[in-house]
């Protein structure tokens, strides 16, 4: 029989892991965690989550997962959150925020009882940030998980944002770069990918075939591929920039642009068009938006690739990036945020920070094709040493182990 | 640490010394908050920071994502390297090796001698991009007990290369915060046997004292000590 919940991944990972994992939950045994975010699909955190979530339950955590709603003017108040927060200068109206404040306090109507009632309660992102304060017989500790790289944030949405972040227990950003000054504890914890998901296990050659089939790629020439929202910090329209400027050597290059939508991102429709604009009628541009649940297809695509590329230009972390790694590919990546910690150059892959240096980069690999296949072998085990799932378990339980423990920078258990 | 074995007839050894405990221990970075864009920053901040964030950035990083065998072995080497493009300073800090400190302090005092002597060489400091600057970190520890237990020195030969890469660095670079002489566990536990009369395993400690955890990744360490153990006490059957 196979083996089922976390001791699945012993085949990957090894049993020391999965045993260390259990150990270091022993002491959080039936202990409530609630997450909270604003999504259930689409976007990284809801992938996270999705597997994060019943792995703490199968360790013995009294695990859930809730999901804040709002309308339309809600998540267009916090799609600009997003953008300020990453950088932007944006001007927000008051009626979005009180908005955003209304949509909060009637989650919390909802979510009170079990939230105020958890040992620890881990809140993703700004969307559901007042949450805390909306709760004032919370008894456990709250912790604010912030999946975005706020490291140089547009000041006056930061400031508005602090307010309800402040009084947190302590917060979790990806990036130590990532980090504001806060009151209290801020951990460093890197996000994964789940290497038995649809969108990361192994696949036969046939589901390969398939994809080069039902979207028209040829399978015997070169192939780059970048996954991501269609979002303008992810440069779609600088990769199309790059592959232009590698087909004058490469002319049998083919590029795919496979991107989905969010529910909680308005402004996806309008980059998807400027990218369409840019592309033209290239025929060598497959310009792909799968919904939301095409796991499979976006792995076939990136196994069927070359090279992966992500060459934003702001990035919180860049599962793609893992992805892209996990699956034996040396990655492109923007010179930014996350992607630095993963892409080490000449290793896994090569920072980039334009559309040249892109494309560059992607002759180099396609005429050093020995260099392309001993990158991918390190960027493998890179990935499984330190950016799968296991690994932010871990993380996870210890930060919850730290928060039971105070300011002790050693604790000892057992 | 307590003799938990109970079952009858297990083999004799010198009340004094109490099983090896195997441990294991998880790490979780926490961000500091203060940063240093140039030179000077450095080490104004090194003056004052907790000296857990010095520890950190010779040791702790080895629990932390990094790639293996890079260029140099402490985090200020890295920065000035990365981001300050100095390569002088970061081969003067890299050079530096902790064990070679017997204080926090001490090696607190001389990355700032340092420092200061490549300042004193240069007119100007060079500033960082914003989004390199070194960002000063420390971190928690939980140390939790694995339930192995160690009776013989001879079972260390099996048990070693079983260790996590955790228990390899609570046992082999925590433990030299911990212990009298600044040692690793394994020869703190073998020097337990010693008597009066012998000190049965003092040809063993000294070849252990040779493995230097400074310039090799975990792993690496884990192999090292594994080779001497199964070269002192045999291979294990198969």
């Amino acid at each position: 029989m196979a083996p089922e919940g976390i001791r699945r991944y012993a085949e990957v990972v090894g049993e020391g892991v999965i045993d260390q994992l259990h150990q270091l939950a022993e002491p959080l045994q039936g202990k409530k965690v609630v997450h909270i975010n604003s999504t259930r699909v689409g976007g990284g955190v809801a992938e996270i989550l999705a597997k994060l979530v019943p792995l703490m339950e199968d360790l013995g955590l009294d695990t859930s997962w809730e999901v804040i709603t709002g309308a339309d003017q809600f998540y267009q108040c916090t799609k600009s959150f997003h953008n300020g927060l990453q950088g932007n200068a944006v001007e927000i109206p008051d009626s979005l925020l009180r908005e955003f404040e209304a949509t909060n306090q009637q989650n919390a109507e909802t979510l009170r009882p079990q939230i105020e009632d958890a040992d620890f309660v881990i809140v993703h992102d700004p969307q559901p940030a007042p949450l805390l304060s909306l709760c004032p017989e919370r008894r456990g500790k709250w912790v604010w998980r912030c999946h975005i790289d706020v490291s140089r944030p547009f000041r006056p949405v930061w400031r508005y944002l602090r307010n309800f972040v402040s009084p947190y227990d302590a917060s979790i950003f990806s990036l130590a770069h990532f980090a504001q000054p806060l009151p209290h504890a801020q951990f460093l914890i890197p996000p994964s990918i789940d290497p038995l998901a649809e969108k990361n296990m192994e696949l036969e050659p046939a589901d390969i075939d398939a994809v080069y089939e039902e979207f028209g790629i040829d399978p015997d020439r070169p192939l780059i591929i970048q996954v991501s929202r269609f979002d303008r910090f992810k440069d779609p329209v600088g990769v199309i920039r790059a592959y232009r400027l590698a087909t004058e050597f490469i002319p049998t290059l083919q590029l795919v642009l496979a991107g989905g939508t969010a529910t909680d991102d308005p402004e996806g429709a309008a980059v998807l068009q400027e990218v369409r604009d840019a592309a033209g009628d290239d025929p060598n541009i497959f310009i792909l938006l799968l919904p939301g649940d095409a796991h499979r297809t976006i792995n076939a695509l990136q196994r069927a690739a070359d090279i992966v590329l992500q060459k934003s230009v702001r990035e919180g972390f860049g599962l793609t990036v893992t992805e892209g790694l996990w699956k034996g590919k040396p990655v492109i990546g923007g010179n930014t945020g996350g992607i630095r910690l993963q892409v080490v150059n000449h290793h896994t892959g090569f920072l980039v920070d334009t559309p040249e240096g892109a494309a560059l980069r992607i002759r180099y690999l396609l005429h050093r094709r020995d260099r392309l296949e001993e990158m991918g072998i390190k960027a493998r085990e890179f990935v499984r040493e330190n950016f799968l799932l296991t690994r932010h378990l871990r993380e996870y339980l210890t930060l919850l182990l730290a928060l039971t423990h105070g300011d002790e920078g050693r604790i000892e258990l057992g | 640490m307590d003799d938990q074995r109970t079952e009858e007839g297990s083999p004799a050894e010198p009340a004094a010394n109490p099983p090896f405990q195997i441990k294991d221990c998880a790490l979780i970075a926490v961000a500091t908050g203060r940063r240093a864009q140039n030179l000077r920053e450095l080490r104004d901040i090194l003056q004052s920071i907790l000296s857990n964030s010095i520890y950190y950035h010779f040791w702790g990083s080895r629990l932390q994502p990094r790639f293996d065998n890079p260029e140099y072995q402490n985090d200020f080497a890295t920065w000035t390297n990365q981001a300050l493009h100095d390569g002088k300073m970061a081969e003067r800090l890299g050079v530096i090796d902790p064990t070679d400190f017997g204080s926090l302090e001490e090696l607190r005092q001389e990355l700032i001698d340092v420092i200061e002597e490549r300042l004193d060489e240069e007119e100007h400091v060079t500033w960082a991009k914003t989004d390199m600057q070194f960002n000063f970190l420390t971190s928690q520890i939980v140390v939790f007990d694995t339930h192995r237990v160690i009776h013989e020195p001879a079972e260390l030969r099996t048990a070693v290369p079983m260790m996590s890469g955790g228990s390899i660095f609570y046992h082999v670079i925590d433990a030299r915060r911990r212990t009298m002489g600044s040692v690793d566990d394994i020869r703190s536990w073998l020097a337990g046997f010693a008597t009066e009369e012998e000190d049965p395993y003092a040809d063993l400690r000294e070849q252990l004292a040779g493995v230097d955890p400074f310039f090799s990744p975990l792993p690496e360490v884990r192999d090292e000590l594994t080779r001497l153990l199964q070269g002192y006490f045999g291979a294990p059957e198969a």
